[in-house]
């Protein structure tokens, strides 16, 4: 990475939507061959530039440069021809199709009277696929696919034109530990072929490792530029949210109670096999694993989304069987889960009714609803967990992140359960409002209820777990607790090199 | 704190605009109607015109709930042609009352079938009761023999079973009283109670609905009884009104009734709409209908006028959603 | 292009037997054919002989040709409720035109005004559909149901609630006429399902439909015309509903304003039989063809085995049911997937 041109430079961007300044005379530049992190809190401006980038939004005010020319992109097509590609961080492929018909989508090559040339189609696609080590071939039928293997399909798409700067979103926030050094080396292979990158993300740790250059956006404006060597976690946390975060753990806990939860060979087909673990009132208990590992589908067992195959589950000493979620509650178990937009929240309705729902046949005046009671827990859970809303009348999709995320967590408190499972609570969240779950996690389990919090964030394990339950392919390979676990031995119990269970 | 993203529709004009367009439209009409012909606005014709809306009022309920759910009821149609052509045949044979009786249960027991297949097989719903429409056809050919079937002339008038179809309470017709009864109850239900509620979150989200503990299967399942019970209601008055069936009454109902459901605006996509905007779009429909006969039309320009109507009513609805009249796409 | 054989790591479908039976397991409708064949084959004299399948093959052309079209706008994302109403416009404006005065001198060439604006009123309606479902943004199904009762609205306007007759002999030997062994119409059959096969199956349009289908955003993303490629699938299916009201009304020799009615449901049914999904993104032309067959079959049979129309109707709407259920248990994912 030289000093040379930058390939890309942004120069006063500014971007209004109604009511809202988004982007505010936002510069910044990327220069050939270097890995430039973009970091910011949900709500500084981040996608919003990159769809500027994208071609998706024009700006109001500003300049975009290609290696110095001034472009204008109306849309993703003119992007892609001056050379900005776009990673998604949701994929946008046709599922059904061939990865060979998903690369070159829209532009497919043609033989005489509108036909495919498939034969051409399959080389140049194999030939892409093949500078980017991937073990599939152009024929296979995208659906079939790891999400990894998903993204690399984006990524040779990215490749179909000369690409002079692709912006990658968020693109590790599904990828196992292996999965994303395969991704990095292509990041590597792209710099030393004097591709700029634009790398946005959340996660610190990949940030300081793959970095040259990290600018930070708060509120839309720009903020600042360090260079990754020279600086670290603290100086661009201060840059993202003006205070610096106390990461430490809260070392106190409050009374541990009795054991709640008892799970003794507990297995599902091939999804995880021969669990076995307790959690007792006021604790924390922490699954840590790799993508795959098998604690989701734990986390849905319990919850009476999955059968076991084979097993017990014990609450409060007693056997019981979760056939459905309403069992689960019954029982006195709740799930915060891993999509809070696909799984915890129905996005159409209000945040009061979103909050009430679990237990809204138990709030009633007679047949009907009763509108006071509602509204009273959603006044209480909105005040407990600092919920920022215009009114409970406020459609729960118009929310930030971090704020329905409190929503579906005060649902779930509403329902006064033994045990509360946290699947991914601070996934897409920004880090002020993560510190604040965190927080809330370590308080509830001082208050009384059993925790136990699925996470693929080490920093927010360590941080928050009284016992950390290490997973690998379906199997628990160790327990550790507070004092014990530490960065190496937690990432070596996960990647299946353990050594049996520790107390 | 900038901390979330607001869109700011709460408060606006166009937002209200939008979300109660279906009654300013409806308003818009009666006044449009009103001006046009002179005998539009009087009592009787009102009264005409919600008496023989009121069949495709009743199933329209029905077909409100299970659309909220999220799915779809096309079977209504022939289960009218089933159901009226049991009744009638059934009262000279065990008695209006049983006759009733039997009917609604065999009317349920389809909806049960409905209801399972949607709901605990969880096969898709418009293929689901496209085929039924089918099958449900066959069964009433299958039971009327192909014939038409009559009440008895001579009992006609004397049985209480003329009540439904051609009774009156305190001037109204009947099947107006027992639309808006029916109405009301199935609103209240709909909107005040934790049933609609669930209701409105399985259409709305089924996965985060089983997830938040709700029973979505059985939720979906009650959907098609509701259907199919409206649809036993609608049979008892149009058997009673006519006294007779030819067995295909029903055919092409399903779409009248689809598209009061959609003129009212509920979304087919579930999750919102109300029954009171049904009964509003059930009316409209029936107004486009007798105004247009009333100026002088021939009963099917009302189709085309339906037509129009139809795709201005969701364009606008679809357009004050997404903030822009004419779609992005290029 | 979903039905070229898909390549995966470990397994490859070389073996013919283990290929054949996937693709069974993905057609079922294929193996429903071949039972029904040999049920009716077997239960009645009349059924296995040539003149018996010509009469099918003629018999399932009307409702075959538009469930060519359908396939398409189907895999494409979107319905076409319409269909009924523009066989009926189609017939009633050809067989009215050709009797036209002005037409009078022309001989037989009167018949070609008269088909010209037959099937140009169904690609006119089917681009009108398009257009409002991409400039409106209003879901098809709803574009096209308000379609399906103003187009009838249309046709009863025109015709004055009167059917039409042909004036034109010609015309009406045409429905009968025979070519190389065939009846004309078998021909025409064939051979657009043929043309269909190909364009969507091998070119680029037929690739983007399904690209469309499956995922609408991604297609917008890569520069894919969406607006007006739906607009021209919803014009082939137009034009496919307005040729087989046209040749319809040549087998009839008229054209009655009810014509149509329920075309739409059955020829959804014979599409979705043969494995076209709903959702989009996913169906083929062969499928299609063999839920027609099946319709067809089934109903010639019981027709000649002299069962009632009732009963045919309960069949039809049982199988249809049991297949979409198959489809699902054939496609589980085991203990994969969720109590939902």
């Amino acid at each position: 990475m030289s000093e040379a041109k930058p390939v890309l430079q942004l120069e006063g961007i500014v971007k209004t939507f109604p009511g809202v300044r988004a982007l505010d005379g936002v510069s910044f530049d990327v220069r050939p061959g270097e890995v430039h992190a973009l970091m910011g809190e949900n709500g500084a401006g981040k996608s919003t530039l990159m769809k500027v980038l994208a071609g998706m939004y024009r700006p109001n005010e500003g300049h975009v440069y290609i290696e110095g020319t001034p472009v204008v992109m109306a849309n993703p097509i003119e992007a892609k021809e001056e050379g900005v590609i776009l990673i998604h961080q949701e994929l946008s492929l046709a599922e059904q199709m061939t990865v060979a018909e998903n690369v070159f989508l829209g532009e497919l090559p043609r033989s005489r009277w509108g036909f495919v040339d498939w034969k051409v189609l399959d080389n140049r696609v194999g030939t892409i696929l093949k500078k980017l080590n991937c073990d599939f071939g152009p024929r296979t039928r995208v659906g079939d696919l790891s999400i990894a293997k998903k993204q690399m399909v984006e990524i040779a798409r990215a490749l179909t034109h000369h690409a002079k700067v692709v912006v990658f979103d968020e693109p590790t926030a599904s990828l196992t530990d292996a999965e994303k050094v395969v991704l990095f080396d292509v990041i590597n292979d792209l710099k030393a072929d004097g591709v700029g990158i634009v790398y946005i993300s959340h996660r610190m740790e990949e940030i300081f490792t793959i970095s040259d250059r990290i600018s930070v956006l708060r509120d839309g404006s720009y903020r600042g530029t360090l260079m990754t060597a020279e600086t670290d976690e603290d100086e661009v946390t201060q840059l993202m949210i003006g205070r610096s975060l106390d990461y430490s753990r809260s070392v106190e806990h409050g009374e541990i109670g009795d054991v709640t939860l008892e799970v003794e060979g507990l297995s599902c087909g091939k999804l995880y096999r021969d669990i076995g673990f307790a959690v007792k009132a006021g604790e924390v208990v922490g699954f840590y694993g790799l993508v795959g590992a098998g604690r989701t589908e734990i986390a849905e067992t319990l919850f009476g989304l999955r059968e076991p195959s084979a097993g017990t589950i014990r609450l409060g000493g007693k056997k019981v069987t979760i056939d459905s979620p309403a069992e689960a509650i019954e029982n006195g178990i709740s799930l915060v889960p891993e999509s809070r937009k696909e799984q915890g929240l129905v996005l159409g309705m209000n945040c009061r009714d979103n909050i009430t729902l679990p237990q809204v046949g138990d709030m009633t005046a007679g047949p009907f609803v009763s509108n006071g009671a509602e509204i009273a827990i959603y006044d209480m859970y909105r005040d407990r967990l600092d919920i920022k809303a215009p009114s409970w009348r406020s459609l729960v999709g118009n929310l930030s992140g971090g704020n329905q995320q409190k929503i579906v967590i005060g649902k779930w408190l509403a329902m006064k359960p033994r045990v509360l499972i946290v699947d991914e609570p601070t996934r897409g969240i920004d880090v002020g409002s993560k510190a604040e779950i965190h927080n809330l996690i370590r308080e509830l389990a001082r208050s009384g209820y059993a925790v136990i919090v699925i996470s693929s964030e080490m920093p927010e394990i360590l941080r928050v777990s009284d016992r950390v339950i290490a997973m690998y392919q379906g199997r628990i390979m160790r327990e550790f607790t507070a004092d014990e676990v530490n960065e190496d031995n937690l990432v070596q119990a996960i990647s299946g090199i353990g050594n049996g269970k520790a107390a | 704190m900038t901390g979330f993203v607001e869109r700011i529709r709460e408060g606006d004009l166009k937002g209200l605009i939008a979300r109660n367009g279906i009654f300013i439209a409806f308003v818009g009409f009666m006044i449009a109607f009103g001006i046009g012909s002179d005998k539009f606005l009087n009592f009787d014709n009102l009264e005409s015109v919600v008496r023989s809306s009121a069949m495709i009022g009743v199933m329209a309920l029905g077909v409100t709930v299970v659309v909220i759910s999220g799915n779809l009821d096309l079977s209504v149609g022939s289960m009218l042609s089933f159901g009226t052509v049991m009744v009638v045949d059934l009262h000279d044979k065990i008695g209006p009352g049983p006759a009733i009786l039997v009917m609604m249960a065999c009317v349920l027991l389809l909806g049960a079938v409905n209801g399972f297949l949607v709901g605990f097989v969880r096969l898709n719903s418009l293929i689901v009761t496209l085929g039924m429409l089918s099958a449900i056809q066959g069964l009433t050919l299958i039971y009327s023999g192909g014939k038409n079937v009559d009440v008895d002339p001579s009992t006609q008038d004397t049985t209480w079973f003329r009540v439904f179809g051609r009774g009156e309470v305190a001037g109204v017709d009947m099947p107006i009283i027992i639309f808006f009864v029916l109405a009301c109850v199935v609103g209240c239900i709909v909107a005040y109670t934790p049933y609609g509620r669930r209701i409105y979150a399985v259409g709305g989200n089924p996965t985060a609905a089983v997830f938040s503990g709700i029973r979505r299967r059985r939720v979906v399942f009650s959907t098609y009884l509701v259907s199919a019970f409206c649809v036993g209601i609608a049979s008892t008055i149009l058997g009673s009104r006519v006294m007779g069936s030819q067995n295909n009454v029903g055919q092409g109902y399903e779409l009248l009734v689809l598209a009061s459901v959609i003129l009212g605006g509920t979304s087919l996509l579930g999750g919102s709409g109300s029954i009171l905007k049904t009964v509003i779009g059930v009316l409209i429909l029936g107004f486009i209908q007798n105004g247009l006969l009333l100026l002088g039309y021939p009963y099917f320009a009302q189709w085309i006028v339906t037509w129009i109507v139809i795709i201005l009513a969701v364009w606008l609805d679809v357009a004050a959603k997404r903030g822009r009249l004419l779609s992005p796409i290029a | 292009m979903s039905q070229t054989p898909v390549e995966q790591a470990p397994m490859q479908t070389a073996n013919g037997v283990k290929g054949n039976f996937r693709w069974l397991v993905r057609h079922p409708i294929w193996a429903f054919v071949v039972i029904v064949f040999i049920f009716f084959s077997l239960m009645t004299d009349n059924f296995f002989s040539f003149g018996n399948f010509e009469n099918i093959l003629v018999q399932t052309s009307t409702l075959g040709l538009i469930a060519l079209g359908m396939t398409i706008v189907m895999i494409n994302g979107n319905i076409d409720l319409s269909v009924g109403a523009m066989v009926a416009l189609a017939a009633s404006l050809t067989v009215d035109i050709m009797g036209w005065p002005i037409f009078q001198s022309w001989g037989n060439w009167q018949l070609l005004p008269a088909v010209l604006a037959g099937l140009g009123s169904g690609v006119l309606l089917g681009a009108l559909n398009g257009l409002i479902v991409w400039k409106t943004g209003v879901d098809a199904f709803i574009v096209t149901l308000g379609a399906m009762l103003g187009v009838r609205g249309l046709v009863f306007v025109y015709t004055g609630e009167q059917s039409f007759f042909a004036m034109n002999f010609a015309y009406a030997d045409f429905g009968a006429s025979r070519l190389l062994g065939l009846p004309t119409l078998a021909w025409i059959f064939l051979a657009f399902t043929v043309v269909m096969h190909v364009i969507l199956s091998r070119t680029v349009h037929g690739s983007n439909t399904y690209a469309v289908g499956d995922n609408r955003e991604a297609a917008v993303n890569a520069g894919i015309w969406v607006g007006p490629h739906m607009m021209i699938n919803f014009m082939i299916v137009g034009f496919f509903a307005a040729l087989a009201g046209i040749t319809l009304s040549t087998q009839m020799g008229a054209s009655t304003p009810n014509l149509g009615r329920d075309y739409e449901l059955w020829v959804i049914t014979a599409t979705v039989l043969g494995g076209t999904k709903l959702t989009g993104g996913a169906g083929n032309i062969i499928g299609t063809f063999g839920g027609v067959l099946a319709i067809g079959i089934l109903r010639n049979g019981m027709n000649l085995m002299q069962v009632p129309a009732f009963y045919v109707l309960v069949t039809l709407g049982v199988i249809l049911i049991a297949v979409l259920f198959l489809d699902k248990q054939l496609n589980r994912k085991g203990e994969e997937e969720l109590r939902l």
